[in-house]
């Protein structure tokens, strides 16, 4: 996974050539220098509003232009989105995961005495090198129930789980793995 | 007194508003019933998802669905509820259990190490190598 590390210290340079050959597009992205985050902002300031009033659009268009200029240092390697196509399969899963654990939690809590509980701390090892990919997962699985991440290795190279209640820890590992890293290694490559 | 619902929407309302009260509730109780800190994080962790959403959801289809015409809107503010709401649940969670792991170092709550030795990022950072737990 060395490939993966390397891409956010070359990430510029195919920019420079891109500028270079379009320069309409490298105006568009000098003032939208984040797009997907000048769309969010789009979005949220309409849904706050309730309302596409053209006033409202216009308010929009300019957050979405200032607040992204204003906050690029915050954001000093912008992740590619890849494999939109898994980016939905992952919100199903996501969802899906989501209402199956509710179920089996609250299963846990209304008919298990809380001393039966077999709680462990989980170790998983990361394949994702970047910290916006590792970020999606630790809250994917914090917002899963049953599982909340606790801590992070140093180099951000494991990730510290804790499971309410597990039979198979192995198991549970390779579950987080497969359902959710392999997905998250597709969308930010 | 009480009316029967007049349509399908209100069916809706109700399951969802119904759904979303019973797992806010076992949340509440899984806080009560557990015996331990780390337990009893899990619990809130079903009333922001299935609890919210379901009264969240309810309130959408109230709105779009079931009141009368003039106050009938899609209520956009209701999805940035849950939005914002998974954003910053994780959080919140990261930093109690980071609380908990100052509280509790590892020789005390049995932690499993990272098996390259670096230790976790609460107790040790790659810069210095000696614990501050």
């Amino acid at each position: 996974m060395t490939s993966t590390s390397n891409q956010s210290g070359h990430h510029h340079e195919p920019h420079h050539e891109h500028h270079a050959k379009h320069p309409e597009r490298s105006l568009l992205r000098k003032w939208f220098p984040h797009p997907i985050l000048s769309l969010v902002l789009i979005g949220q300031w309409l849904a706050l509003n309730n309302s596409l009033a053209p006033g409202h659009i216009v308010v929009a268009v300019i957050l979405a232009g200032f607040i992204p200029i204003y906050t690029a240092n915050f954001w000093p390697n912008r992740p590619k989105l890849r494999a939109p196509f898994t980016f939905l399969m992952f919100l199903f899963v996501f969802v899906w995961d989501i209402v199956v654990a509710n179920l089996q939690v609250a299963t846990l809590v209304m008919f298990y005495s809380p001393s039966k509980l077999n709680s462990q701390w989980l170790c998983v090892p990361l394949e994702l090198r970047q910290p916006e990919a590792i970020a999606m997962l630790a809250g994917t699985v914090s917002l899963t129930p049953g599982t909340i991440s606790s801590d992070l290795s140093p180099d951000g190279r494991f990730l510290l789980v804790h499971c309410l209640h597990v039979d198979d820890p192995a198991a549970e590992v390779q579950k987080i793995k497969d359902r959710y890293e392999r997905r998250l290694k597709a969308i930010f490559p | 007194m009480f009316e029967m619902p007049a349509n399908v929407w209100e069916w809706v309302v109700i399951a969802n508003l119904l759904i979303g009260g019973v797992f806010v509730f076992i949340g509440s109780l899984g806080l009560l019933r557990l015996n331990n800190t780390m337990a009893r994080m899990h619990a809130p962790s079903k009333a922001t998802t299935i609890g919210i959403g379901g009264v969240l959801v309810a309130s959408v289809f109230y709105f779009y669905q079931v009141v009368d015409e003039p106050y009938r809107i899609f209520p956009a503010q209701d999805l940035l509820v849950v939005f914002f709401l998974f954003l910053t649940a994780p959080v919140s969670a990261h930093f109690m259990a980071k609380a908990y792991l100052h509280k509790h170092p590892p020789q005390e709550s049995d932690l499993p190490q990272p098996t390259n030795g670096v230790g976790w990022a609460t107790f040790k950072s790659l810069k210095s190598t000696h614990d501050h737990p």
